[in-house]
């Protein structure tokens, strides 16, 4: 046998000049040779030790065989029997952490670990080319739960309740469904054709979807089990956004990231004929290291930015961002200012003419350099600041992407509901709330997850749930 | 989807339409809004609820033609639908233990007066209305508020209706006269609310303004709608809309408030020329 190919097969893009200008998917994926050719450099361990470092647990060598042996679709029903949204984890997962991290390629030998996460997005997408019929509508059970919120926890948790046999109803604030697939991550990283089509899968399966219905102030959750559901799951997500608390940050000109990506995403405001309007063009700042931070900055340069940067406190090293958009936004030319902090947003004043309309905009961010001291309880080395470092960088647009903090609206609606000392939502490690068959996802009690520990969440919770309603 | 039940025109400027919205209208409560969405790709933008029919489950909200997005939502007749109605988001008006109120209304601002003024009557508040308008071709609700107050005052820029002034020069006479408020709640133009804050300020009198700043999703989400209220960042659609008034960093709302005006402009002549175009096509 021939020698294992040390490296992944790289998966073509889009050119960096090309696509710093467009909102066309950056990754194209793999042609049926490519994947081939992946999938033969699986050894397929009998102890699949790259399943455990996948949330939602997916037969990893069981649906790389399939494909060794071109069968697609029967990779497809290996996958689809541990997630709901292959297409989506196969472009949004940070599989060099989670499955790809524990790939014996890696750990024993020294190469590069199976392409795993691209071979998750080729089987996906194939399927959608190849799909004939609707999927199956399970027989119903006779039980009927809520899920608050369409994002990746609230899909899931639907997608598998559903295919027990479960009526799923699922409340969307927003007039689409998706959640953060929809209003938080760029076209250009998941074209929302995609998430489209996800969610009709999930509909076919018998899921109902109601949008712009928000749970605590239009229905509350005292009201859906009066009316007849006997179990919720709340998947409401993220929350309000973070904001670092220095002068200038209400300048116009200054948003939060989700504002920012929201008005891009949702509203289209990447379109020229978009009804809701965002700032484009000059100078952009983004403050943050995560992928949020390189979805905005990245949409920013799209949106026709001359210079973008990306201020982060910490060093490359501890940038939580997934690896493939950190090099993307470096290809593209994504100015990283790391070890840096702004400590002020200046604002333009023309002291001479008050109807100047350049008043009240954002003109500056001064910022600090920073150092690496000892290590937090994280374990991660806290950012100290250089006493006297400080400079100025010139700017627009400035967006605060350093994450978010639970939304109260469900907890201050619902009596009985258990909440920490920073408003988060208390659960067990099943995801149950202190109200009984109320149920909810980590983020909902953290304030920020990935996507697919969201998945993997919503997956703990349909189970909980489908044990308490059905008996274990 | 939701259905128009009745659009009528208050003024030239001014539109009301009643919605049919059950789940909201059971739930909504004066101070409360709502966000519309008139088309399939047209803009969010929060309105207040105007008035709330829970038997018939409809909510009726007031608005302004200002920009493209008002222009597009008033293209729309009695029959029709919009494209998504949400709701009711923000706090409600709190009302409870007020014994007498003054509520001064500015402009289009009125329409978001009314409901807390009936409330506050119909709960046997004493209250005193103070409704500003530019000129007499711009009232509204005028009967309305006369029937659900104890004294309604009735002030113009141009003195064509009722007396010539400024709403806080009506205030300020009513409180030199010796009318003690246990809060004064103030609706309408920033600039009109900041003035209003100020003077009771100087007389130590609680007041609360009810902020419309500009918001994407009203769920919290986005914290585009965030004001600086005693020092602290709030965010209107989830801690507000309502906030003490001698708090609120008004300065800046006023800045805030005019983040996208070149674009709104811009926005605003297509709408028109769009529009044109559309009439012309018709005759």
């Amino acid at each position: 046998m021939a020698a294992r190919e040390p490296k992944k097969h790289e998966m073509p893009t889009q050119k960096p000049e090309v696509r710093a200008h467009n909102f066309s998917e950056v990754a194209l994926g793999y042609n049926e040779e490519l994947a081939l050719a992946e999938a033969q450099r699986c050894l397929g361990c009998k102890n699949k030790p790259c399943m455990q470092g996948c949330p939602v647990n997916i037969d990893i060598p069981e649906f790389i065989s399939h494909i060794k042996q071109n069968d697609i679709e029967g990779a497809y029903s290996v996958i689809s029997k541990s997630s709901s949204l292959p297409a989506v984890c196969g472009r949004v997962c940070p599989q060099e952490s989670q499955c790809e991290h524990e790939c014996t390629l890696g750990t024993k030998l020294n190469l590069e670990p199976v392409g795993i996460g691209r071979l998750e997005r080729y089987v996906a997408d194939q399927h959608r080319v190849n799909r004939t019929g609707t999927a199956e509508h399970p027989a119903p059970n006779g039980h009927k739960v809520a899920v608050i919120g369409s994002g990746p926890s609230g899909l899931t948790c639907a997608g598998d309740l559903a295919k027990k046999g479960f009526s799923v109803t699922v409340f969307e604030a927003l007039h689409a469904a998706g959640g953060v697939l929809v209003y938080g991550i760029p076209e250009f990283r998941l074209p929302k054709s995609i998430v489209a089509d996800e969610v009709k899968i999930l509909e076919e399966l018998g899921v109902e979807i109601v949008t712009n219905v928000i749970i605590g102030r239009t229905v509350t959750i005292d009201e859906l089990f009066e009316q007849g559901y006997e179990a919720v799951f709340i998947g409401t997500g993220a929350g309000l956004p973070n904001f670092m608390n220095i002068p200038g940050e209400s300048l116009c000109g200054v948003y939060s990231a989700n504002e920012f990506l929201t008005r891009s995403n949702l509203m289209k405001s990447y379109l020229d004929n978009s009804a809701t309007p965002i700032k484009k063009g000059g100078r952009v700042v983004v403050v943050g290291g995560g992928n949020v931070a390189m979805d905005a900055a990245r949409t920013a340069l799209r949106l026709g930015a001359e210079h973008v940067y990306i201020v982060y406190r910490r060093s490359f090293d501890e940038l939580p961002a997934r690896k493939e958009e950190v090099e993307h936004a470096k290809e593209e030319g994504i100015d990283f200012r790391i070890l840096c902090n702004p400590v002020e947003i200046i604002g333009y004043h023309n002291e001479n003419d008050p109807r100047d309309p350049k008043n009240g905009f954002v003109k500056a961010v001064k910022c600090i350099k920073m150092e690496l001291g000892e290590p937090d309880e994280k374990g991660r080395r806290r950012p100290v600041e250089i006493v006297g470092s400080d400079f100025e960088i010139e700017a627009d647009t400035v967006i605060m992407a350093i994450g978010t903090s639970p939304n109260p609206l469900i907890k201050d609606t619902t009596e009985g509901l258990e909440v920490n000392k920073r408003g988060g939502i208390v659960i067990t490690e099943n995801g149950l709330t202190s109200r009984s068959n109320v149920y909810a996802c980590v983020d909902a009690v953290t304030g920020a997850a990935t996507v697919i520990s969201a998945m993997g969440a919503g997956k703990t919770a349909a189970k909980a749930i489908a044990d308490a309603l059905c008996g274990k | 989807m939701n259905k128009i039940i009745r659009k009528m025109p208050l003024n030239p400027t001014v539109t009301l339409m009643e919605i049919e919205a059950p789940l909201i209208a059971k739930k909504a409560e004066p101070g409360q809004f709502i966000i519309v969405r008139s088309h399939s790709d047209a803009e969010r933008i929060p309105l207040t609820v105007a008035d709330f029919d829970r038997e018939k489950g409809s909510i009726t909200i007031i608005f302004q033609i200002v920009g493209a997005a008002t222009m597009r939502l008033n293209s729309l007749s009695a029959g029709e639908c919009v494209e998504s109605f949400v709701g009711p988001l923000g706090r409600a008006t709190n009302t409870e233990g007020l014994r007498k109120t003054a509520v001064v209304g500015g402009g289009v601002g009125c329409a978001i007066a009314y409901p807390v003024t009936k409330k506050l009557f119909e709960q046997g508040t004493e209250v005193h209305v103070i409704a500003g308008f530019r000129t007499k071709d711009l009232v509204i609700l005028e009967d309305e508020f006369r029937a659900h107050s104890s004294s309604f005052y009735a002030v113009s820029d141009d003195g064509s209706w009722g007396e010539e002034g400024l709403v806080t020069d009506a205030l300020k006479k009513l409180i030199e006269s010796g009318e003690k408020y246990d809060e004064v709640i103030t609706i309408g133009p920033l600039i009109m609310m900041k003035f209003v804050c100020a003077l009771t300020k100087q007389y130590g009198i609680k007041t609360i303004a009810s902020m419309n700043p500009i918001m994407i999703d009203g769920t919290g989400m986005c914290g585009c709608c965030r004001l600086t209220v005693g020092g602290k960042t709030r965010f209107a659609c989830v801690e507000g809309p309502e906030f003490d008034g001698h708090e609120i960093d008004f300065d800046e709302a006023i800045a805030r408030s005019r983040m996208y005006a070149s674009e709104e402009k811009k926005a605003r002549e297509e709408a028109c020329r769009l529009m044109k175009m559309g009439e012309e096509a018709k005759a």
